[in-house]
């Protein structure tokens, strides 16, 4: 406990309690229902095809709304954080209000020009592709949602790569573009990667927007949801566990992963 | 030969203006200014690095003022080398040469060649960030030379070591140029490193050249009361330089009238080297025809040396040795005669 100096005092004491109350907070509800789950139903429940299919899709749908996030976003955070330009602050305060509006509101927005009667749904109409009650709805719910995450990190990740090593290499004969893939690139992936994790795990946990957009097909959230309207707590509650062990898997998983990359 | 022409680059708070400098094929060029007069702006702007506002840029008979960077052949080591740090020492010194796309074994030889020539074979291997400065700055310097660059651009290459390696590394920077002669601009806040470097000296400030020249032009007749107090002159005056008949011509800055030899005339600037005042505790006899009686109000031991200060008024900052200064048996308060020869005083 005393690394950095640090000094247990009245101060000190009052906040790792209130930090112990945060904590419990967080894990006790999570834990619980982890806990008091029956093996025998959980395993019953991930056997149900319905069930494997909804989370699955969860994942997929998020990955291919962060694949897409990466291909768009990074090119604007590596923008954001090297530039100044006039309105780049109402820029980066844009990139952020999918977090504060509320996500079914976001689900309507996004319904309002990706819906099969306006421009953006009939022009992705024409090349096949449908977001009402479809995979890309789900996807598109997720980006929006997600998005800002992505961007931040990696806006932040750019930011600490030392402008004059672009320079450098720049006069080493580099073209931009190999500038950029050689040397910034590389340095903030680590961030570009919390990034993604992060952004991918908002995508999984999305709810609100989803079911606006596509109700159907039916992503894990959902399931959840409509388990607990039609059937009640009991049937709703081994989806829930099994949502939230494979979020807990794949953060866990990709925190070691960082955390191991600093430690390197 | 690398050359701008009236260049003018915006720098936000103020500019650099009109900045003619002419670099001959392998000189040793130093650029001489105080911390934030824009030194390592210019050196961007020479590298293509930082906007230019107007004027040229000349490289060998080419002009370059909107090449791109990776086209011109100027390599840049920054004052904290700028290494890579996901990369070892070895790929940050062969980045260029990977970028040509040249051939393994020519990658292997001009690797070898450098790392012998910089004494760093040893270090292959390791990240940047375990090196010692004098060793980062080492690397950054091979990976310049790497790309045989045209022009060398060294931005206070010595200012963040300590002092031993510094001095460690100037001898180094002699040596290469020496053995190499790229063509080498070097900017620096230190007189000393631009005397003991430099080809030719540029002194820059308030945005623009203020004089160029060689060391001993920069050192003994400064142009102006800038390079003057940068040139270390420690005693610079302000005055008026007054015709008193009979060839005499003085010199008046508060109550002390200088004997000078000038033909300047009005309000200017004179300054006496440290090193060119004589100290004695009684009137010295000499042709000397400058001698004032004064009162020591400070002592400034450097060692082997001392600074005395001599309020007239005004104040003299004479140097003397050890030896003398011990001899002589100084303290402050002591009344003591200072003597120098009217050609020892330069007026500007």
């Amino acid at each position: 406990m005393n690394k950095k100096g640090f000094t247990t005092n009245g101060m000190t004491l009052t906040f790792i309690l209130l930090g112990l109350i945060i904590l419990l907070f967080i894990t006790v509800p999570l834990l619980k229902m982890v806990v008091a789950s029956d093996i025998g139903i959980l395993l019953d429940t991930l056997l149900e095809k319905e069930v494997r299919n909804a989370i699955w899709l969860s994942i997929y749908a998020a990955l291919i709304a962060t694949v897409t996030g990466l291909l768009l976003g990074v090119p604007l955070a590596y923008i954001l954080a090297r530039s100044n330009f006039r309105g780049k602050t109402f820029i980066e305060g844009l990139i952020d209000v999918p977090i504060v509006v509320p996500h079914s509101a976001a689900g309507i927005a996004l319904l309002f020009v990706f819906g099969s009667n306006f421009l953006a749904g009939k022009a992705f109409h024409l090349v096949g592709i449908d977001f009402v009650y479809s995979t890309a709805g789900i996807v598109i719910a997720m980006l929006f949602v997600s998005i800002p995450f992505l961007i931040d990190s990696a806006k932040e990740g750019f930011k600490k790569v030392d402008v004059r090593l672009e320079k450098v290499s720049r006069t080493l004969g580099a073209s931009p573009w190999q500038s950029f893939f050689r040397v910034s690139l590389p340095l903030a992936s680590r961030s570009i990667f919390a990034g993604t994790v992060m952004m991918w795990a908002r995508g999984i946990s999305e709810f609100g927007a989803i079911l606006i957009l596509a109700y159907h097909p039916m992503v894990a959230s959902v399931l959840v949801w409509n388990r607990f309207e039609t059937y009640g707590l009991d049937y709703a509650r081994p989806v829930a566990v099994l949502l939230i062990l494979v979020c807990l898997l794949l953060f866990i998983g990709f925190r070691t992963v960082i955390y191991r990359g600093e430690k390197a | 030969m690398i050359e701008t022409k009236n260049l003018c680059v915006n720098l936000g708070s103020f500019q650099l203006q009109d900045i003619n400098l002419t670099v001959d094929d392998g000189e040793y060029f130093i650029v001489l200014g105080p911390t934030g007069a824009g030194k390592t702006v210019l050196l961007e702007t020479i590298a293509g690095l930082y906007p230019v506002k107007s004027g040229e840029i000349w490289l060998s008979g080419k002009e370059i003022t909107r090449l791109e960077p990776e086209k011109r052949g100027i390599s840049i080591v920054y004052q904290d080398q700028a290494l890579f740090p996901h990369l070892s020492v070895k790929d940050n010194i062969v980045f260029g040469l990977r970028l040509r796309k040249q051939a393994r074994q020519e990658i292997a030889a001009s690797l070898d060649w450098l790392t012998e020539l910089l004494g760093i074979s040893h270090l292959l291997e390791r990240k940047p960030n375990t090196l010692s400065g004098g060793e980062r700055q080492k690397v950054a310097l091979a990976r310049a030379l790497s790309i045989k660059p045209q022009v060398l651009l060294l931005d206070e290459p010595l200012s963040a070591l300590d002092p031993e390696s510094r001095e460690a590394m100037q001898r180094e920077l002699r040596r290469i140029h020496n053995r190499l002669k790229v063509t080498t601009i070097h900017v620096t806040h230190d007189f000393e490193e631009a005397i003991a470097l430099g080809d030719h000296i540029a002194v820059l400030g308030e945005g623009r050249i203020k004089q160029v020249g060689t060391p001993k032009d920069i050192f003994n007749q400064p142009n102006s009361e800038f390079v003057a107090r940068f040139a270390m002159t420690r005693n610079i005056f302000t005055g008026e330089v007054i015709d008193k008949g009979n060839g005499n011509t003085v010199f008046r800055t508060e109550d002390a009238e200088l004997v000078v030899v000038t033909d300047l005339r009005g309000r200017l600037h004179a300054s006496v080297r440290p090193e060119d005042i004589l100290i004695s505790p009684k009137p010295l006899h000499s042709s000397a025809r400058n001698s004032f009686c004064g009162t020591i109000t400070y002592i400034a031991d450097r060692g082997s040396t001392l600074y005395l200060t001599v309020n007239l008024p005004p104040d003299f900052v004479c140097l003397v040795t050890r030896r003398s200064f011990e001899e002589m048996k100084l303290a402050e308060g002591n009344k003591v005669y200072i003597t120098f020869k009217a050609s020892a005083i330069h007026v500007f």
